[in-house]
């Protein structure tokens, strides 16, 4: 039996692979890599492309990521997924769509912000429910 | 019949409420039991992520991320986590009296406050009284996607890289079981260092490109990865709350029901009796 290495390949939304493997491929922003058992500790970005495994019985499994961080212990290949593609111009315009959102959402507002009428608020509407559950509870 | 018409109605219509409420009880529970799933879900890559910080933390002590530097705080951002749909009793309420606790605690010390509300109801709620949104992101659905909070989150990690802001907290409700959800508020930035002190280290990475830019990308992912989960959790809750919400509403249409079938009952003996005793007087009157 050939040596193995342990791959995790998790997203923020999912885990999407957990398993050992004989080699490990992955695009690494600097050029492909070639992981295989006991390699030196490394991180690297990733870009977008596949990660391929290669299995103990010759098989081979392939994922796209859309970029993402590669971790190499080892003993252990984490590679932490992107699942959107990214990239500085994107991130930054759909931070700008949120800005706009949150602009356009507090058009025509006036005046500062009013934490004690937020209390007060909350407060009678908690107030409201607390006798609703007590009304309740003597039903 | 005095009223009796009337009352069959009353409880036709009210069977009908009870239908669709008992509808809503059993899809918030199916929908509960995803949330919950995607929830579980999440734990890996932030379990990983802290990792990986954590090595690399350790493998440069001298070097700090201006995310993990702690500094004079002069304005604090918080990222407001909250459901887009209402009907889920108390959640969001409880959520709003908990910030605007930890908020007020801060405008008592004159220390500002910008907001990023995440949710219809936290941006109405916010805009109501004024508050400053510096970014926002509503109808995401049940099913959310990283990608609708890359933008949100960037506004405030930006806002904190640029001094803008000094502390950036997240509030979100916390699943604790299917009945009870607490509010949770939770500091993003600075990130509190955890000296482990077990993690001796006699090695280190190879980085590409180089250990700073990595350092970024990862520290921005971790916090994202973070808002993320707070999203997920805080939609777990809010169906279970919705669960919770609309057993009892069914349940109390099911108790009205059961009051107007009385009444009913009643006002149909008493009339069939009225009519009786009419016949039975009219009968005698004739002999």
């Amino acid at each position: 039996m050939s040596m193995t290495i342990h791959v995790d390949i998790v997203s923020a939304e999912a885990e999407i692979f957990s398993g050992t493997a004989t080699m490990v491929f992955a695009p690494g922003e600097m050029g492909e890599l070639g992981i295989a058992p006991r390699h030196t500790p490394l991180i690297s970005r990733l870009k977008a492309g596949e990660v391929r495994l290669q299995h103990d019985n010759g098989t081979e499994d392939a994922f796209f990521v859309s970029g993402g961080i590669l971790e190499i212990q080892p003993h252990v290949v984490t590679v932490l997924a992107d699942t959107a593609v990214r990239a500085a111009d994107l991130d930054e315009a759909a931070a700008i769509e949120a800005k706009k959102r949150a602009e356009d959402a507090i058009a025509n507002q006036k005046g500062e912000f009013d934490l004690a009428g937020a209390r007060a608020e909350l407060a009678e509407a908690s107030a409201r429910i607390e006798a609703i559950r007590k009304m309740k509870n003597r039903a | 019949m005095a009223g009796g018409k009337e009352i069959r109605t009353q409880i036709k219509s009210i069977q009908n409420t009870q239908k669709i409420t008992k509808a809503m009880e059993m899809v918030a529970a199916s929908k509960m039991r995803k949330a919950q799933d995607r929830m579980e879900q999440t734990r890996p890559y932030a379990d990983k992520m802290r990792n990986v910080i954590g090595h690399l933390a350790n493998a440069h002590p001298e070097y700090k991320h201006t995310f993990m530097v702690e500094r004079d705080v002069k304005r604090v951002g918080f990222i407001v986590i909250t459901s887009d749909r209402g009907l889920c009793g108390g959640l969001n309420i409880n959520l709003f009296k908990r910030t605007v606790k930890e908020m007020i605690g801060f405008s008592d010390q004159s220390i500002e406050i910008d907001v990023c509300s995440v949710g219809r109801k936290a941006v109405d709620f916010f805009k109501r009284f004024n508050a400053s949104q510096v970014a926002e992101a509503s109808q995401l659905g049940d099913k959310p996607r990283l990608e609708d909070l890359i933008g949100p989150v960037k506004v405030m990690l930006d806002a904190f890289s640029e001094g803008k802001i000094d502390k950036l907290f997240l509030v979100h409700n916390e699943f604790v079981n299917s009945m009870t959800q607490s509010p949770n508020v939770l500091q993003l930035l600075p990130i509190e260092a955890s000296a482990d002190k077990e993690l001796k280290h006699h090695w280190d990475y190879i980085y590409e490109p180089d250990s700073k830019e990595i350092l970024d990308s990862l520290l921005m992912r971790y916090i994202e990865s973070q808002v993320f989960r707070g999203l997920v959790e805080n939609i777990a809750c809010e169906m279970s709350a919705r669960m919770v919400a609309m057993k009892s509403a069914t349940d109390n249409a099911g108790d009205i029901i059961s009051e107007l079938q009385t009444i009913y009952n009643k006002a149909r003996q008493a009339s069939i009796t009225q009519e009786i005793s009419e016949i039975v007087a009219g009968a005698s009157a004739v002999s």
